[in-house]
């Protein structure tokens, strides 16, 4: 394998991750705020299709960017209504989100656009386009920095770069701040924050709404930057798996990247593995695409351990007896 | 003896003034009334002790106070102007903190990120996390609290876990520091430590006030004390006034037996006979090494000794929740079967009946209602119903006897068993197990957490059932409760029976150096 194949590989697993850890980063306020978070996938596939034919009838990948975002936003306030105002059961209201989004977008984009559910392609500004980074061209001659810097971190859409800042941001709101304290507290003794004076409630909300947007950038990701438009059930389990990496990194900011990393990197592979032949037999393509997928259950089953996360998660907050 | 109305003791005014003032605070759990019209007067700079059986209203009251409850109606004044404390921040701005029963820790913050929880000074902690190092250093040298700032919480002491509650609420200001039953969870020696700090806080002006249902902690410590019953205020005495049984008879009502009354032991044929048992804990270690011994009908073994010496593996072993290793059980001379998962239920059936040590996690599913922990166990018998199904007014009719022979208050077989406070939920247990006239009675610490008026109804209960001809084998960390109900005493030490003692001749220390370990011929010696 040369260096040009291995960048290509690790090119494709950044692009691959960012939608994974922008969900995970969403579902690691919400959890660590000790609501836990199944309807990661649902919001993400609403943002997806709001973003998607926003951008088409607008012509701005900006608006449509705007439209995902505030679309996943009032489906989580939705959640959170059930979750946390009336002490529903959280895993069920995170269901219902689902099955809500993946009704909803393939029946108005039916209604809309007549085109089996998908949203008309984008023209040239209804996508974000990739931003080639100061010096990349400049630098792509000289050996081996140059091609890294150009392929693999130069080159990406905006919304990558935005998902590492948001690692680094994410780690010190929540290890440096007043609402990181408070939210962390929240997640592990509900009552403690109560006693201290600090509203349970309106701490949850605020978490959330961190949760929801994240997952709007996420969704726009699909249909707006590295796709062309909406397509159904266009995030494909990617919400479930952004879940499966949030608790195999412990709901923990740093580890989640390089979970995220993990799985887009096999998932990269898997496009690359397509067509491969092992002892003369091609293997059939759907058994490498379910690679990442049973990676996902060997990992989570065997290699972690115990995975202990937020104690007073999935509980509803009561303060009578 | 004069029962004093609330304030009668201490109507006027004391010189430092008032710290609290309560009036006519009412409060309801939906049938339940918790606080009922409470008056109550704590001058400042005193140590100021509540006491009541448990679900007399205490918690509930200072919840009020503290701001995590509100009242439905009623005053409060704090240094003489009503406030309507509405949240437990305005509390702390009032200057009254409180340091719960369970904690109000978070487990995997460290003791500075719990100190400054919801008081923090802006939006980045490091400022904060710094000035909280710098007050933690100067409160621990003013109030003798030490503590190490950066310790996670979830790794250190319970003592050292309620010190950080303590400055957690100096921290905020606290002027009045109200503690709910804060000796629960400690050892002696912690506790003794606990009572220090308090009286050096009152040295300082703050003014302390001590829920708790311990009357011996009551008479060393505090002022003042005031006594609920079934969620009234019923007196209000100056300690040195008063004495540990007027407060006992006000607490239940009416006179109590601090002794147990019983007659002497007519046994009979022998019932329960364990002959070398072995048991090993979760960990694979021998936990209970070969022991033996045998109860008649009519008689009550009690088994003393140090609690982790192997009494709680030799009570599941009998009671079938733990393999045995080696040795067996008979029940009127037939070898029990108690290996695998229904060794319990097998026990039950042959009429060994259990009553387990931690009733909240063995002996009760807390989140079930009253009438359905009370067939728990017994849920299969034909009494409850056919094949599948239950028969679920014959289930309730049975708790409903339950509860009315027993005593549970509130009578009400509908309600979550976790809403029951200790005492009650300890009386569904026994009348569970009671009411199903077992042959034998196996049951471990039977009052623990248990106020002193459910304690002497559940000791009469026991001896009932002794006089009733039954065997009963009693395991207790309670020396006072072994000597009084046993018939014979049993030592344990370190996974064997070291010795035997009569309950009205052995002496408390002869039974204390059998209890670490020393035999009865050496403790004679």
């Amino acid at each position: 394998m040369d260096l040009a194949t291995i960048l290509s590989i690790l090119d494709a697993t950044i692009r691959l991750s960012t939608p994974l850890l922008l969900a995970c980063l969403a579902g690691l306020y919400s959890e660590r705020a000790g609501i836990f978070d199944i309807g990661l996938e649902g919001k993400m596939l609403a943002a997806a299709f709001a973003a998607g034919a926003v951008a088409a009838v607008s012509g701005s990948a900006w608006l449509g960017l705007l439209a995902g975002m505030a679309v996943s936003l009032s489906t989580t306030l939705l959640q959170g209504a059930a979750a946390i105002t009336l002490k529903g059961n959280q895993l069920i209201a995170g269901v219902a989100i689902n099955m809500l989004a993946a009704g909803m977008t393939t029946f108005l984009g039916q209604t809309w656009f007549s085109q089996g559910g998908r949203t008309p392609p984008l023209a040239p500004g209804g996508r974000f386009e990739p931003i080639t980074l100061p010096f990349a061209n400049e630098l792509a001659g000289v050996p081996i920095i140059g091609p890294i810097y150009y392929e693999l971190i130069s080159g990406h859409y905006i919304l990558v770069y935005i998902a590492f800042l948001m690692v680094a941001v994410t780690a010190f709101v929540l290890y440096r701040t007043r609402f990181g304290l408070r939210l962390r507290a929240v997640g592990e003794n509900p009552k403690a924050v109560d006693t201290a004076g600090i509203s349970v409630v309106k701490q949850r909300y605020q978490a959330i709404i961190i949760t929801g947007l994240l997952c709007g950038l996420a969704g726009a990701y699909f249909s707006i930057a590295q796709g062309s438009g909406f397509g159904n059930n266009m995030t494909a389990g990617k919400g479930y798996i952004a879940l499966a990496a949030l608790i195999f990194a412990k709901w923990k900011p740093v580890p989640a990247m390089f979970t995220c990393l993990l799985f887009g990197f096999l998932d990269a592979l898997q496009i690359r593995l397509q067509g491969a032949s092992l002892a003369g037999i091609e293997i059939p393509v759907q058994a490498i695409q379910a690679l990442p997928y049973v990676l996902t259950v060997v990992l989570l089953a065997g290699f972690i351990g115990k995975a202990v996360g937020p104690k007073a998660g999935g509980v509803p907050y009561t303060k009578e007896r | 003896m004069n029962t004093q109305r609330p304030g009668t003791a201490a109507a006027s005014a004391p010189a430092s003034g008032w710290a609290i003032e309560l009036e006519k605070i009412n409060k309801r759990f939906g049938a339940v009334h918790a606080n009922k019209d409470i008056d109550l007067k704590v001058a400042r700079g005193t140590i100021h002790g509540i006491v009541g059986e448990n679900g007399a209203g205490k918690s509930t009251l200072m919840s009020i106070l503290y701001g995590f409850y509100t009242a439905d109606s009623g005053t409060i004044r704090v240094n003489g102007a009503p406030h309507a404390i509405t949240d437990s921040r305005h509390a702390l701005a009032l200057g009254i903190g409180m340091v719960h029963q369970h904690f109000m820790l978070v487990d995997n913050f460290s003791v500075l990120e719990n100190i400054i929880l919801g008081v923090e000074d802006s939006g980045f902690i490091k400022p904060s996390l710094d000035r909280a190092r710098k007050e933690l250093d100067r409160l621990e040298a003013e109030y003798d609290l030490e503590v190490d700032p950066d310790a996670i919480i979830e790794d250190i002491s319970v003592g050292q876990q309620q010190r950080v509650e303590i400055l957690k609420a100096l921290y905020r200001g606290a002027e009045t520091l109200i503690l709910d039953e804060p000796t629960g969870v400690l050892t002696p020696k912690e506790a003794d430590d606990l009572f220090r700090v308090l009286e050096t806080l009152r040295a300082q002006g703050k003014t302390v006030i001590l829920i708790t249902h311990k009357l011996r902690e009551i008479m060393a410590i505090t002022d003042t004390v005031s006594v609920m019953r079934q969620g009234e205020m019923v007196a209000t005495l100056k300690t040195a006034e008063t004495s540990p049984e007027q407060l006992a008879e006000l607490m239940v009502g009416r006179r109590v037996l601090l002794r147990v009354d019983k007659t002497a032991a007519n046994p009979g044929q022998t019932l329960l006979e364990v002959q070398n048992l072995v048991v090993n804990d979760d960990m694979g270690v021998t936990r209970v090494k070969g022991v033996s011994f045998s109860i008649r009908a009519g008689e009550i073994v009690g088994i003393a000794g140090v609690s982790g010496n192997g009494q709680s593996e030799l009570l599941e072993a009998i009671s079938g929740m733990r393999d045995q290793k080696a040795g067996q059980v008979l029940l009127k001379g037939t070898a029990l079967s108690l290996e695998g998962d229904d060794g319990a239920a097998r026990a039950r059936a042959a009429g060994l009946a259990h009553v387990p040590e931690d009733r909240q996690r063995m002996g009760l599913v807390t989140s079930f209602s009253e009438w359905e922990n009370a067939i728990l166990g017994y849920q299969n018998s034909p009494q409850y119903g056919s094949g599948p199904f239950l028969d679920i007014g014959a289930a309730k009719k049975a708790a409903a006897e339950h509860i009315k022979l027993f005593d549970v208050r509130p009578a009400n077989i509908n309600l979550k068993t976790s809403l029951f406070s200790g005492g009650n939920q300890q009386k569904i247990v026994l009348a569970r197990e009671m009411e199903r006239d077992p042959d034998v009675l196996v049951i471990g610490q039977p009052t623990r957490g248990v106020d002193i008026g459910a304690i002497e109804f559940i000791h009469n209960e026991i001896i009932k059932m002794r006089d009733e001809g039954k065997a009963i084998l009693l395991v207790s960390v309670e020396l006072d409760e072994i000597r009084a109900l046993a018939d014979r005493i049993l030592v344990m030490f370190d996974g064997s029976i070291v010795g035997e003692a009569d309950p009205a001749t052995a002496t408390e220390g002869e039974l204390g150096l059998m209890m670490a370990g020393i035999g009865k011929k050496e403790a004679a010696e």
